[in-house]
């Protein structure tokens, strides 16, 4: 007897089935049996299973920029709502329902493939037109500045991973976009760590995310690898940008690529060779004479140039210290990490409470660097222009309220 | 050994891992075809492996070919245990054995597993040598081309439209046999996946080898199906038009004078073709002898079935309205009475093949099923379908027939009862295409219906005085000459040549009716006594609903009754339109019962106001102004109204006087619905609910949609499919019907809400599917296509009327006919020559075109003369015209798939993709593109299961992932085989089964199409005069951009 619903009863699991890994793409139980239902007349009818698939993949930008902040496919829906698509269309709540629902499989589908970028391109599940593709990826690795501030120089660990619920508390956003997030920049972070050549380069190559995303991908990647410290209170006030400004200063001077572009992590890791000859540079303040002359040279420079010049001169010796300080420390990785404290401690702060304006900085810094090159006894001009052209770029980014 | 098979297996990406410890995989890769197996080496530790192996040859009888897929299977090389599958292509290698399709399939093939899907994908390259096999009494058919399209592919030209072939093999369903019981469900679904496969082969072998019994070199409106009939095994059964295609050629055609130019087809979107006389006629179908005590045996009930013409009243078919034939019907008739059935599958025809259309003839049969005791003799199926067949065809001939178009079969099972369903429309066909006729005699055609092409077709086939039903009968609106029906009803496409007021809209009749629950005869009875009801209640409802809506005609009309265990649903859809031809439908009048009550009076009154509400919206929205239109129409140089013949039509004259005063529009009789109880308020009110269409869609269920003609190329392929659950068991028939009712239209909402950004856009070829596949549950399925198109020009078109351009469409159709007219003897009477100068003078193509075609039999030679006169001045002045137009014959240089590439790099693209572009549609045309080659028929089974329902998403997460790799492996077979694009494609199966408690589904899905090569309209010249536009160029190939 042939009876549809038998055959599944009929099935037995003979012989195992070498499953090696159940693929699950799905982790919203959207489908779940109360599925929509309504009632017409005395009977009632619900929706078991509702498919749209067309031959060239239907994505809605809006639905999802919705998925990938995270909402769920009732909140989306009542998001929708608000928008006003319903009148704009003359459509129902149920239909706009189903069709939340199939986008949100569709991109939960095309999840797995965005992973690896280079597979959606050349998957044959979805048809997507070339253009389509780039936005999905682009919008997919999209983060949220909120987030990046959070997570900027941490370990990208499970113990971080662990955390994001603070961090989803905290920035307002979704936990379930956190964790999109913090695994894109896991993701990325793995995949880039160990390769050969610029850094920017090889996050295009291997995600095919736009210029300016590959940037920023490449500066949360050496701020990761570093751990360079960003959390804390002084460092609040900066903003993704400042950060991915000095990380991009850094890898462009201060690396091992800078010198040599064909080296494993080159891009990643700090050229080691220039962070001992940093430790040269102390003779600028241990050194009395040269330190009295360095200051002299800057005052003569300077003098009628700034506005806060009796405080630039009272004020030298303590910042010259301050910076001489965080060059000879950069050998030791735990004062790698502050180094953006450091700065704000040492230099940023102390101008600021003397209301210097960012062009004071700007013509101090300038002179302060020009100047050395005057001094008498001071041989290490070379390490010294690399060291201060990062500085001076990274401090006048950051002075700002 | 007429073949060699050659297999390369080049190099596999994007495998599972399948070794977890090294999270890589050992593969390696079995080629298997028939009973040989090659292997090639393992390639280790990798998920991207390089094979390259040699080339494997199999050497084949050229039956195998046919009938076997070749197979490959991926699997994981582990030393220690059996090693493990990954998955398995299956390839089918028909399209290598016709000379004209593919030379090469190779490509990038999903390997398929049927637990888990689509698992990475292989590059197979495939080619076979074939010998010429002289063998008279082969058992191979290799050669005959199959298209799934219904309409005489664009490429080619029919010489002869043979008619009905049909065949059917039956096997055990591996599902249900007893070693089911011990193997893996991953084996058993591909056991059954290889058989499907392998009786597609053999049918399709079959059915080519009685083409070629008839003469033929190929089938066209291919249809096969299969009945999953449980423990009484699976029967793959098919139908097609055997017909005898030439391959226009486009060099060839260049240098050629005027008649053979396939300039035209380039133009033409619509598949309208000159073709094709005589035809050699040798038996169309196999004689299965029907023995009649094989069907005792099994229970049967023939239900009494209605003729659908569109009057209104139903009823079975009464005596043979074919006494007083004219002398055309009779000798077509001749002609057509040596096939034992003659059907057509196709649905579209070329120009002058269908005289006239007298409406829709449909018959089903409930059976009961039992079990097929021996495979090679599957006689109970064939008499079965016999049965039906010979049914359809007396309703044919009572309602003055002699032949079936647009001719479809369906089944609908449950449990052991099956309804089998057969429908069609009823038609006359030229008799020059059926005679038997020699290619090399030039000769007029004597047997000339006098109607002009736009109408001729709506004119009544059956005599006026001896109708089969009741029928209100007026003079053709476009002619003014012969008898129309009020309202007609087809299964066919509306003919391009056809007047048109408005646009068209998709019409659907939908139904629920209880049913006990019973088993064997008394369910098969209880079954057979509803359909009768079922179908008169749809036939209102479409009837109504047409009336509604202010249109005449239904196009492509298809019933769907699906049986349930305690339910039967019923739905037709179809194309509603108004045919200038045809008067004007009167409005719906309601009337009460009780005239005593005030209150009542009210509500009647507030009904008869929402009708006429809703009829003057709709005639705005499908912008059916007849009057102004046919005035113009009539308007146009029409002949002076000949002396027909009255010879056999005089003594009818006086009744013709009389309804020829009724001409005027909207003075019709109003259609009364009287309101005798609830139910048919319930009914009237249900007619009010259908929603209206959004602001700029438009929707049809046929090839072409009437009113729109300048598609864009932006298209969008979809399928769509929806189970409910009825929760409440204690369901009333209109409690059932509403919710029917709501679940279509929201399923339609749904979809125009989905495809929004396409608008102004239609949805074409939206035919739904039904079936109840539980107790409770109702599935509905569709595949259809959203096609833009430009706005303003359609309302510029439709402003200044279609009849212009189409006409000259049409002048372009007919410049192979006139050379192929096959003209036998003079007539009778004498043609003024005076008429003839004068309709040159007036020069409009359509005039001509309606003379020239009009020569009936009681035209002098001299007309005949005259009229070939005409008709060389037309040839002339073509050959000028296409001078001037075709310069250099550039067509088929550049190569589709570099093409494709070119583009994909020109757009910005991240990386160079490995993935062609394949556009898919289910009608046989792609706006914007000229199909230069068939590359073959595409016909897919699979098969899908799931033990971890839960965790790929529930029921919907699975589906939607199962039809997405169908698609993708379409896709991927097209492109193998050279293509960039499937036409005709339709999804014919989508069974799903579930058990959500075990977490465990089950889906089938069988689709098929044609696979072809396009090339971009704007890249070739001489596009002048253009049925559907090709602005708007989108740089994607790949279907619209839809966000």
């Amino acid at each position: 007897m042939y009876t549809r619903t038998a055959f599944l009863n009929k099935r037995k699991c003979v012989g195992k089935e070498f499953d090696v890994k159940p693929e699950i793409f799905f982790l919203l139980p959207f489908d779940s049996k109360s599925g929509r239902s309504w009632d017409s007349n005395e009977v009632k009818m619900s929706v078991e299973l509702d498919v749209f698939v067309g031959n060239t993949t239907i994505m809605d930008e809006e639905v999802y920029q919705l998925w990938l902040d995270g909402y769920t496919v009732n909140d989306a829906v009542s998001i929708r709502m608000k928008s006003g698509i319903l009148e704009q269309f003359g459509t129902t709540e149920d239909v706009l329902e189903s069709d939340t629902m199939d986008h949100y499989r569709t991109f939960q589908m095309t999840e797995r493939l965005l992973h690896h970028p280079s597979k959606l391109v050349n998957q044959v599940l979805f048809q997507i037109p070339p253009h389509r593709q780039a936005m999905l990826i682009e919008r997919y690795y999209a983060f949220d500045e909120a987030f990046v501030r959070e997570v900027l120089g941490k370990k990208l660990s499970k113990g971080t991973k662990k955390d994001l619920d603070d961090v989803s508390a905290k920035t307002g956003i979704t936990l379930k976009s956190c964790r999109r997030q913090f695994d894109n920049f896991k993701r990325v972070f793995k995949v880039v760590e160990e390769m050969k050549g610029p850094l920017v380069e090889n996050v295009q190559c291997n995600f095919l995310l736009s210029d300016k995303l590959a940037r920023d991908y490449a500066a949360i990647v050496f701020f990761a690898n570093s751990r360079f410290e960003t959390g804390k209170k002084k460092l609040q006030y900066l903003t993704f940008e400042d950060f991915a400004f000095c990380a991009c200063q850094l890898i462009q001077n201060w690396t091992v690529g800078a010198v040599d572009n064909m080296v494993e992590d080159m891009d990643v890791d700090l050229d080691k060779e220039f962070l001992q000859d940093l430790k040269d540079l102390k003779i600028l303040i241990t050194d009395k004479d040269m330190l009295d002359q360095h200051k002299s040279l800057v005052c003569t420079g300077l003098r009628g140039k700034i506005q806060v010049f009796n405080e630039m001169e009272g004020n030298f010796k303590n910042l010259s210290r301050g910076l001489i300080n965080i060059a000879a420390k950069l050998t030791n990785t735990k004062d790698v990490r502050d180094f953006f404290i450091d700065l704000v401690e040492k230099v940023i702060e102390p101008c600021k409470a003397d209301r210097w304006l960012i062009s004071d900085v700007r013509a101090f810094l300038t002179q302060y660097t020009n100047s050395a090159r005057a001094l008498d006894g001071f041989k290490h001009q070379a390490v010294w222009e690399r060291y201060m052209c990062v500085i001076k770029s990274c401090i006048l980014k950051m002075y700002h309220d | 050994m007429p073949g060699k098979l050659k297999v390369k297996i080049c190099a596999g990406r994007h495998l599972p891992v399948m070794d977890r410890a090294s999270d890589l995989t050992d593969a390696f890769v079995e080629v298997k075809f028939s009973n040989t197996t090659f292997k090639t080496e393992v390639y280790p530790k990798s998920l991207n492996p390089q094979w390259n192996s040699e080339w494997f040859k199999f050497e084949v009888d050229d039956e195998d070919l046919q009938d076997e897929p070749l197979q490959i299977t991926v699997l994981d090389h582990d030393t220690y245990s059996a090693n493990d599958a990954i998955g398995k292509v299956y390839i089918d290698i028909d399209p290598l054995l016709c000379s004209e399709a593919a030379t090469v399939i190779c490509g990038w093939f999903p390997i398929y597993d049927t637990i888990h899907g689509i698992r990475g994908e292989i590059n197979v390259s495939v080619k076979v040598d074939l010998f010429n096999d002289l063998n008279r009494f082969r058992q191979s058919s290799c050669g005959v081309k199959f298209f799934c399209s219904t309409s005489i592919p664009k490429c080619y030209k029919a010489v002869v439209v043979h008619g009905f072939v049909e065949e059917l093999v039956v096997n055990e369903d591996p599902e249900y046999q007893w070693i089911d019981r011990i193997r893996t469900p991953r084996a058993s679904n591909e056991a059954r996946q290889r058989l499907i496969s392998l009786m597609s082969g053999e049918l399709q072998r079959k059915i080519g080898l009685k083409v070629l019994e008839m003469g033929g070199n190929a089938v066209v409106g291919y249809l096969q199906c299969f009945d999953l009939e449980g423990e009484s095994g699976l029967v793959v059964r098919a139908i097609g038009t055997a017909c005898t295609l030439d391959k226009i050629s486009n060099t060839s055609a260049a240098q050629l004078p005027a008649c053979n130019s396939p300039s035209k087809e380039i133009k033409e979107s619509p598949p309208v073709h000159p073709t094709s006389h005589g035809c050699r006629s040798t038996h169309n179908s196999p004689i299965h002898t029907a023995s009649g005590s094989r069907l005792t045996q099994s229970f049967s009930v023939s239900v009494p079935t209605l003729i659908y013409t569109g009057m209104g009243s139903g009823g079975s078919a009464g005596k043979d309205g074919g006494h007083l034939k004219t002398l055309l019907r009779q000798q077509t008739q001749s002609a057509l009475e040596q096939r034992e059935f003659p059907f057509f599958t196709l649905t579209s025809f070329p120009l002058g093949f269908l005289i006239h259309a007298g409406g829709v003839v449909s018959a089903r049969s409930v059976k009961l099923l039992d079990r097929i005791h021996n495979p090679d003799e599957p006689e109970t199926r064939d008499a079965w379908w016999e049965e039906i067949r010979q049914e359809i065809k007396s309703h044919a001939k009572a309602l003055g027939c002699h032949a079936v178009v647009g001719y479809s079969e369906s089944t609908s099972i449950c449990e052991e009862v099956c309804i089998l369903s057969a429908s069609g429309t009823a038609a006359v066909l030229n008799p020059k295409f059926l005679q038997d006729g020699c290619l090399d005699c030039y000769s007029e055609n004597r047997l000339e219906d006098t109607s002009p092409p736009s109408c001729g077709f709506c004119h009544i086939p059956y005599d006026e005085l001896n109708m089969p039903f009741p029928a209100h009968l007026t003079y053709c609106c476009n002619c003014r000459r012969q008898k129309v029906p009020d309202v007609l009803f087809t299964t066919i496409d509306l003919p391009i040549e056809a007047a048109v007021t408005g646009k068209g809209c998709l019409i659907q009749a939908r139904l629920c009716r209880l049913k006990k629950k019973a088993q064997g005869e008394a369910n098969a009875t209880a079954i057979s006594n509803l359909l009768p009801f079922m179908e008169y209640e749809l036939h209102t409802q479409l009837m109504n609903k047409l009336k509604l809506r202010g249109m005449n005609a239904l196009f492509g009309l298809r019933i769907q009754i699906s049986v349930g265990e305690n339910m039967l649903v019923g739905l037709a859809s179809a194309t509603g339109v108004y045919l200038t031809a045809l008067p004007a439908p009167g409005g719906i009048q309601i009337a009460g019962k009780t005239p005593s009550d005030i209150a009542y009076e009210q509500h009647i009154s507030n009904i008869q106001k929402k009708i006429n509400d809703t009829i003057s919206r709709n005639k705005e929205l499908y912008e059916i102004h007849p009057l102004e239109i046919s005035e113009e129409v009539i308007g146009s140089p029409i002949p002076e109204p000949r002396q027909r013949s009255r010879l056999l039509r005089s003594h009818s004259e006086s009744s013709d006087e009389v309804s020829e005063l009724d001409l005027s529009h909207g003075k019709k009789d109003a259609f009364v619905l009287e309101i005798d109880d609830a139910d048919a308020v319930e009914d009237i009110l249900s007619l009010l609910t259908d929603a209206p269409l959004p602001t700029g869609f438009y929707s049809c269920n046929t090839e072409n949609m009437p009113g729109i003609h300048n598609w864009t190329s932006s298209i969008q392929m979809f399928t769509t499919v929806r189970v409910f659950r009825l929760n409440n068991v204690n369901v009333t028939n209109q409690g059932l019907n509403k919710c029917f009712n709501d679940l279509c239209e929201n399923l339609l909402k749904s979809l125009y809400f989905k495809l929004r950004s396409m608008i102004p856009c239609c949805i074409c070829h939206l035919n739904f599917t039904v079936a109840v596949p539980e107790d409770e549950l109702i599935q509905v399925a569709a595949t259809a296509v959203a096609m833009t198109f430009d706005k303003d020009q359609s309302q510029e078109i439709l402003k200044s009327n279609t009849a212009p351009m189409k006409a000259i469409s049409e002048n372009e159709e007919q410049l192979q006919f006139p050379m192929e007219l096959s003209s036998d003897s003079p007539s009778v009477q004498t043609f003024p020559p005076s008429k003839g100068t004068g309709l040159l003078e007036n020069a409009s193509p359509q005039t001509i075109q309606g003379t020239s075609r009009a020569t009936s039999v009681d035209y002098s030679s001299f007309a005949d003369r005259c009229n070939s006169w005409i008709e060389l001045i037309k040839l002339k002045a073509q050959t000028i015209r296409r001078g001037s137009i075709k310069t250099t014959p550039s067509l088929d240089k550049a190569s589709p798939l570099a093409e494709g590439h070119l583009r994909l790099r020109s757009t910005p693209s991240c990386t160079d993709s490995t993935v062609t572009v394949v556009k898919m549609t289910p009608l046989s045309f792609i706006p914007g593109a000229k199909i230069i080659k068939y590359l073959g028929i595409i016909n897919m089974f699979f098969i899908r299961e799931t033990t971890s329902l839960r965790e790929e998403g529930g029921v919907s997460g699975f589906l939607h992932t199962f039809i997405a790799e169908v698609f993708a492996m379409v896709r991927a077979h097209v492109a193998a085989l050279g293509g960039n694009a499937v036409i005709s494609y339709i999804m014919k199966e989508c069974v799903f089964m579930e058990n959500s408690n075990k977490n465990q589904a089950q889906c089938l899905i069988n689709v098929s199409g044609d696979a072809v090569i396009l090339i971009r309209e704007s890249e070739q010249e001489g596009v002048p005069i253009q049925t559907h536009g090709s602005t708007n160029q989108t740089p994607q190939s790949g279907g619209a951009p839809v966000s």
